[in-house]
């Protein structure tokens, strides 16, 4: 069982308030991702569920109980650090062991678990090692490994790839996403960005100012962003927003529409406007078009579309796929 | 790539910093190792014949001789125990965030800026004479009595003496070694369920491995050579008890006037300084790899 529940929660760091009053649910089982801008306090919500922080207001029930007070080693949860924190004197085996040797279980048990977790881990010709004779890759390893033994309610992740190139980050993606297929557990993962969580997450929660913008499936915010901030927060390009006249028309004060959903032809079209960068990735390129009275709008073309620098176009915005919002940001439905 | 022709111009260049330093090291030892065999007594200067080991002999099989490496080593290790355990918990205690911690770091490092001779006069006439000083009375305020320290436990005392000054450097160095352990790190020990004390004995101290190493093979060898403190205090009385190795080739040299003997004494003290640099790297040296 691992269900947290977080009610009127609030963190202020003296006089800097950083998390006014969140409540959120979290479902035994699930993979939630908190997602939002650099220092919209994401670390912060996560250190205090782990017990790092003190709450300022408010309560943390995990499975039901209140945790709020509870020392951080008895909410049953493990945490895995941005710079993995891994122990340097203490070798592989070592770092997998520390939490079973805290715990006080005898050594057969720490040896069957630490092999057992090395096996998932792919770690088993390394446990010899000490911390600074790995890749950046396994030390992440290390860094789950060394949660997974004990068997958490709930792991914690706080930007567990940002140390990692890009190649590497998709791998280990991949793994989290597929240890927590094997676990179950409930895992709560931070991330800046929002591709992991798009692709990583059962819920998304969306922070800003350390307020929750939205919690949803990722296609449910993908689909109807509850204001402007998740709908160009979310989705890679990002969301083209339009001002004025043209949002006037569908009765909006911002229109936003995102650049899949844009048609891109030689011919006639609802706007016109000259082709600037064009990025091509070879299955899509995305094309930033100067449209005439608008500004740039980025729209995505496929990947064969011959149009180069300075060439005329028009574009047309499917009507139906149009996020209209007030103007105080929030999604007219 | 260096060339042939830019090594050896840096040879030439290096040349006479290397032929200076040599000198600088080579001649006195040389001199004190031609001294150390031959018979040469202040008294009588003008006759110095060659002796071969007879002053080796001599030095070496002195009783005092046995006296001072004993209190020599004591004398190190009294110290290295105090100033490192001690350094230990000061630099904890300073390491934590409380108000006017930057006057008491202050306050603690004191004490390393007070020259040897002035810290032993001061201990020995304000805080340990039994009669007005500091510590006496306040045993017998709480009914202990006072201890005589020169008298009764004068090496204990020197220890103590040294021990205070030396307690700053091991705490300051030990101190920048906490310092940069990762808060994370420690965090990471939290979650994992170790208490204060394991986290201390898990990741703390190792941490700290590296200084507490530096801060053993420096203060060795500034304490192999305490001189002041026990010339101040002591006379490296009673009897010999606090006479170590340095204040014995002193009291050859300039109290028996035997600059031959004392030349020997000397060099007996290097030789003995590089077996304990050589044991204590071999032991403790290991931490200093990265
Ligand atoms: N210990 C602290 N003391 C004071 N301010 C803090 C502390 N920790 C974080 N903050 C502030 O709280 C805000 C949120 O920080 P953080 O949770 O680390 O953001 P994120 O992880 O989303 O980038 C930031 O403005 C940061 O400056
Ligand atoms: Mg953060």
């Amino acid at each position: 069982m691992g269900n947290i529940k977080l009610r009127e929660v609030s963190k202020s760091f003296g006089s800097t308030k950083v998390i006014p009053s969140i409540d959120l649910d979290i479902e035994d089982g699930e993979f939630v991702v908190f997602v939002g801008p650099s220092g919209c306090g994401k670390s912060t919500l996560l250190r205090l569920i782990a017990g790092l922080e003190d709450v300022t207001g408010g309560q943390i029930l995990i499975d039901g109980k209140d945790a709020t007070g509870l020392a951080p080693a008895k909410r049953g949860l493990s945490m895995v650090f941005q710079s993995y924190a891994l122990y340097p004197h203490m070798s592989v085996r070592g770092n997998i062991a520390f939490p079973l040797k805290m715990a006080g279980e005898d050594k057969a048990t720490i040896d069957r678990k630490v092999g057992e977790a090395a096996r998932v881990l792919n770690l088993t010709d390394y446990l010899d090692r000490k911390p600074r004779q790995l890749s950046g890759g396994q030390r992440q390893r290390v860094a789950i490994g060394r949660a997974i033994v004990r068997e958490p309610e709930a792991f914690l992740f706080d930007e567990p790839l940002s140390n990692l190139d890009a190649a590497l980050r998709v791998n280990m993606r991949l793994e989290i996403s597929e240890l927590h297929q094997q676990l179950k557990t409930t895992m709560i993962y931070v991330t800046h960005d929002q591709v992991e969580a798009m692709t990583m997450a059962d819920k998304i929660v969306v922070l800003q100012a350390g307020n929750i913008e939205q919690v949803g499936s990722p296609l449910e915010l993908y689909k109807a962003p509850r204001n402007r901030f998740v709908a160009g927060f979310i989705g890679s390009p990002k969301m083209n927003f339009v001002e004025g006249a043209e949002a006037q028309k569908h009765g909006a004060q911002t229109i936003g529409i995102r650049p899949e959903h844009i048609a891109i032809s030689k011919g006639e079209g609802t706007w016109q406007g000259t082709v600037g960068v064009s990025e091509h990735l070879g299955s899509d390129t995305f094309l930033h078009v100067n449209v005439d009275g608008l500004g740039t709008i980025t729209a995505r073309a496929d990947g064969e579309m011959d149009v180069r620098h300075g060439d005329r176009v028009s574009l047309t915005p499917d009507s139906s796929k149009i996020h209209k919002f007030d103007q105080n940001g929030l999604a007219i439905r | 790539m260096a060339t042939m022709q830019t090594k050896s111009a840096a040879r030439l260049m290096m040349a006479p910093a290397v032929i200076a330093l040599l000198l600088w090291m080579v001649v006195p030892l040389s001199m004190t190792l031609y001294f150390s065999t031959l018979n040469y007594n202040l008294f009588n200067p003008a006759q110095t014949p060659f002796i071969g080991f007879t002053n080796y002999s001599f030095f070496l099989s002195d009783p005092a001789f046995f006296t001072a490496i004993r209190n020599t080593l004591t004398l190190v290790a009294g110290v290295l125990v105090i100033t490192v355990g001690g350094g230990i918990l000061l630099a904890l205690l300073l390491d934590q965030d409380f108000y006017g911690v930057n006057i008491v770091r202050l306050l603690a490092i004191a004490p390393f800026f007070v020259m040897p001779t002035v810290a032993a006069l001061v201990w020995k006439n304000m805080m340990m004479n039994p009669v007005y000083g500091v510590i006496g009375q306040f045993l017998n305020f709480i009914g202990v009595g006072a201890i005589d320290w020169f008298s009764n436990a004068p090496l204990t005392a020197i220890i103590i003496i040294v021990a205070w000054q030396w307690l700053p450097f091991s705490t300051l160095i030990l101190l920048t070694a906490l310092q940069s352990l990762s808060e994370e790190q420690k965090e990471a020990a939290e979650m994992d369920g170790a208490g204060a004390l394991s986290i201390f004995w898990y990741i703390t101290l190792p941490h700290m491995a590296r200084a507490i190493t530096v801060v053993i093979l420096i203060q060795t060898i500034f304490l192999l050579s305490i001189f002041a403190e026990i010339y101040v205090t002591t006379s490296g009385g009673p009897g010999l008890q606090t006479t170590n190795l340095p204040y014995l080739v002193y009291a050859q040299a300039l109290l028996q006037f035997d600059v031959g003997g004392a030349s020997a004494g000397g060099i007996v003290a290097v030789i003995l300084a590089n077996i304990v640099a050589f044991f204590l790297i071999r032991i403790i040296g290991k931490n200093l790899d990265a």
